[in-house]
């Protein structure tokens, strides 16, 4: 993988002209590559990755990941299904998967009985939907290969050879 | 009271600026590029094989030399890289890092008065464990060239009593390495003179300009030297003290004997984390060699930018810029800068008394630390301009 999308992904705040001095090459060329990568959708969002769990809000949210189980549409296969229901606002993820059931989707909502409501309401009773298992989400440990937990502290001695 | 101290140890140059370091401990929330490690933890899945070996009960002594599956992978480590075929017999000792393994080479070969070429800036521990064993350091200074030992310059040390040279690329401070070419030109010079080339070779994966060339690997080499190398810089597990030595049996064959009456073994916890080291760990080698090599180019152009004139370092994680700008000496430099910035390097002087003018910056830190530390340090040179 590029350089520059390794920084990125790790840091999406470092500018142009310090990922310049790094990579010993012209801003105007990083500058360049970037906006290509954008452009073809190789870099969708820049986000800061925030823990929910210490932010007080009273709007705090409920997640679910759901396991769909789906019947293929002819010619369609289950694209199309798919998109019907990664549409929703509701929907944060949506991955085709092998195994057991054949759609993971990740739910977001304002609290337990809006995400059930959307499980009962709008997802189970969709044509070619066949089945749904629910799992409410209880505690975060990693995201994003980013782990949950204080930030921590330099355990090296301040100063050695 | 009795002074129980020997005389011996009681000369041995206690490092200069001790005290220095004891300011920085001292300190809080100071900034520090004077860190000798890497700031990485040892990767998930070899500390993971730590817990696993005490889980399983593997609490007991090894053999001295070392588990006979770790010189196994290390002789298969060696000979994958670099095509090197050390057996695991009687040609490979694992040490307590490779401090241990100076000490143990240096005490195997010196006879009382066998001279020890060190070229300077050299790491701080070479000469005084030189002398500790008997021998007389000498100094080879190599500053007009750039930080780089030339043959011409080796060759004008040598004498009837030069016994060995240490050479350690990539060099702890400058940073300096060697190509194959200027290896192979310095190899001649310790052939047709018959020394031991001592090679702490520790930051070998840490080389970035080109590949790094073993110094056993270069023909005919293989009987005048003892290759050293461990795991604390490639796999950052310097906690772990476990590293090795390769050479020739009886060199070798003396160390061991040294190692097992003082050491016995390196604690078996940490060899079988090595082992996995090499097992598995090559993945995270790349992904911080490119990460150190990017803080290189930011710092190095850095340093150069707000006037510290500093050499592109080749391999480690260290810059070595001059500070004649500031016109201060190092250890002023350093105790100035802390107070005032609180930023703490590491001052030139420990590294040999004649490096006043230059202090080691370790870029084995985060990006965000090395760019707050070198806005400081532009604060600090703008106000203290010569």
């Amino acid at each position: 993988m590029d350089e520059i999308l390794e920084i990125l992904e790790k840091d999406a705040r470092v500018s142009v002209e310090e990922m310049a001095r790094m990579l010993k090459r012209k801003p105007a060329e990083i500058r360049k590559k970037i906006a290509q990568y954008e452009k073809d959708g190789i870099i969708i969002a820049y986000k800061a990755v925030i823990n929910r769990e210490l932010v007080k809000d009273k709007n705090a949210e409920v997640r679910a990941i759901i396991e769909v189980n789906l019947v293929p549409q002819k010619d369609l296969g289950f694209d199309k299904i798919a998109e019907r229901i990664y549409a929703f606002p509701e929907v944060s993820g949506c991955f085709l998967v092998s195994g057991t059931y054949d759609l993971l989707v990740f739910v977001r909502g304002r609290d337990l009985n809006s995400v059930a409501r959307f499980v009962a309401e709008k997802l189970s009773p969709m044509e070619h939907v066949r089945g749904v298992v629910s799992h409410f989400l209880l505690k975060k440990y990693k995201e994003d290969g980013v782990m949950l937990k204080q930030k921590e502290e330099d355990k090296r001695i301040a100063i050695s050879y | 009271m009795k002074n129980f101290v020997s005389h011996k140890v009681e000369i041995m140059q206690p490092s200069g600026i001790r005290a220095f370091f004891d300011l920085v401990l001292g300190m809080k929330d100071v900034i520090s590029l004077g860190v000798g490690e890497p700031d990485f933890v040892t990767p998930w899945e070899i500390r993971e094989a730590g817990i696993t070996s005490l889980e399983q009960g593997f609490t007991s002594y090894t053999s001295n030399k070392g588990l006979v599956k770790l010189r196994l992978e290390i002789n298969h480590y060696l000979k994958n890289n670099y095509g090197l075929d050390y057996s695991p017999e009687d040609e490979i000792l694992v040490t307590v890092g490779v401090s241990e393994a100076v000490d143990l080479v240096l005490r195997a070969i010196i006879d009382p008065g066998d001279k020890v070429l060190i070229p300077s800036p050299s790491y701080v521990s070479y000469a005084p464990m030189t002398e500790l064993a008997g021998g007389a350091a000498v100094k080879i200074d190599t500053l007009k060239d750039d930080f780089k030992l030339t043959p011409a310059n080796l060759e004008r040390h040598i004498d009837n009593k030069t016994k060995a040279l240490i050479l350690n690329y990539p060099c702890n401070p400058t940073g300096v390495s060697y190509t194959r070419r200027e290896l192979e030109a310095l190899k001649k010079v310790i052939v047709k003179h018959k020394i031991l080339a001592i090679c702490d070779e520790i930051y070998c994966d840490l080389t970035y300009d080109f590949a790094h060339t073993p110094f056993p690997s270069l023909k005919g080499a293989g009987d005048y030297v003892l290759y050293l190398n461990g795991f604390s810089k490639s796999y950052a597990m310097t906690g772990w003290r476990v590293a090795y030595a390769c050479g020739p049996k009886d060199i070798i064959s003396a160390m061991t004997k040294i190692h097992q009456y003082t050491i016995m073994c390196v604690s078996i916890t940490s060899q079988m984390a090595a082992c996995e080291a090499l097992h598995t760990g090559r993945n995270s080698v790349d992904r911080m060699k490119r990460e150190y090599r990017r803080r290189r180019e930011f710092i190095v152009g850095g340093l150069n930018r707000i006037g510290l004139k500093c050499h592109m370092p080749q391999g480690a994680f260290y810059a070595f810029p001059s500070i004649k700008k500031s016109g201060l000496n190092c250890l002023d430099f350093a105790r100035k800068l802390l107070n005032e910035e609180k930023v703490a390097v590491v001052p030139g002087t420990a590294f040999g008394p004649e490096l006043t003018d230059y202090v080691r910056i370790s870029y084995a830190s985060s990006f965000d630390n090395l760019k707050e530390a070198l806005l400081r340090m532009e604060n600090f040179l703008e106000r203290n301009k010569k």
